[in-house]
């Protein structure tokens, strides 16, 4: 993984996040900034699959297990779209806090990730 | 809008499905993994993450379903709450049974005890619910 694209990810989606759980709960529904968010959210995770298949190629092997990183990573992508369609089911304010839980979720999940990737304690 | 969709859950019941879905992605994922690679050196600990895997989508699907699905997802969330409270006392008190983790050891301490408050918001949320559907006895499930 490569340090700067690994804090660039958890970053946006944490701000995301935030932003979305509590502009949810100002009850606003959601929004270009927020949607965009979430897109530029997917935007880097696809960049981060490119990156984890290129990387043990060029010598920037795991020390962790690469099944469960993927395992993190595929689930990650997967969970933008699904939080826009079932958003966009019911347009409310509970369709920004939606994106906003799964926009910390995804920071939570990039984390791990990274500590797959890198730190191994066990 | 057609009566179908009109049962479907509104409002925060959909936030909470979301956040049941990622609960139910993450214990599903980690069991995949840990049976996968490693089920030999904690088969009680792994055997557990894949039920509780298991009660999450099927928790998951009961909630998202609506009305049609709240006796699914009464019998999920029960089976969770009883099951986050009694692993997590046993993890305690029989940590060698827990070796490794699960997603109830230690009442959900590795998921910021989201297991543990996660089966008290879904009963609310069934109950405030079936509250607000009493007028209409016909939807008595």
């Amino acid at each position: 993984m490569i340090i700067g694209l690994t804090w660039t990810l958890i970053a946006i989606a944490g701000v995301v996040g935030l932003i979305g759980v509590v502009a949810g709960l100002l009850k606003m529904a959601p929004n270009d900034l927020i949607l965009g968010g979430t897109a530029l959210v997917e935007l880097g995770l696809i960049v981060q699959v490119v990156v984890a298949i290129v990387a043990p190629l060029v010598g920037n092997d795991p020390t962790g297990d690469l099944l469960e990183f993927w395992i993190y990573l595929v689930t990650a992508v997967l969970m933008p779209p699904f939080a826009v369609i079932w958003g966009l089911v019911d347009r409310g304010r509970w369709a920004t806090v939606t994106l906003g839980v799964v926009g910390l979720a995804i920071a939570i999940m990039v984390y791990r990730m990274h500590v797959i990737w890198t730190v191994q304690v066990a | 809008m057609s009566e179908q969709q009109s049962q479907r859950p509104r409002g925060i019941g959909r936030v909470l499905v979301v956040v049941y879905a990622i609960l139910a992605i993450a214990a599903t994922g980690r069991s995949v993994y840990q049976i996968i690679s490693k089920f030999d050196e904690a088969p009680v600990a792994y055997a557990l993450s894949a039920v509780a895997a298991v009660v999450y989508i099927v928790a998951t699907i009961g909630l998202a379903l609506g009305r049609r699905g709240a006796p699914i997802a009464w019998a999920a969330v029960s089976f969770e709450l009883v099951g986050v409270l009694a692993v997590g006392v046993l993890s305690l008190t029989h940590p060698e049974l827990f070796a490794h983790p699960s997603v109830w050891s230690t009442f959900g301490m590795g998921y910021l005890f989201i297991p543990l408050v996660l089966p008290f918001l879904g009963i609310w949320w069934l109950v405030s619910r079936r509250r607000a559907l009493a007028p209409t006895p016909a939807a008595a499930v």
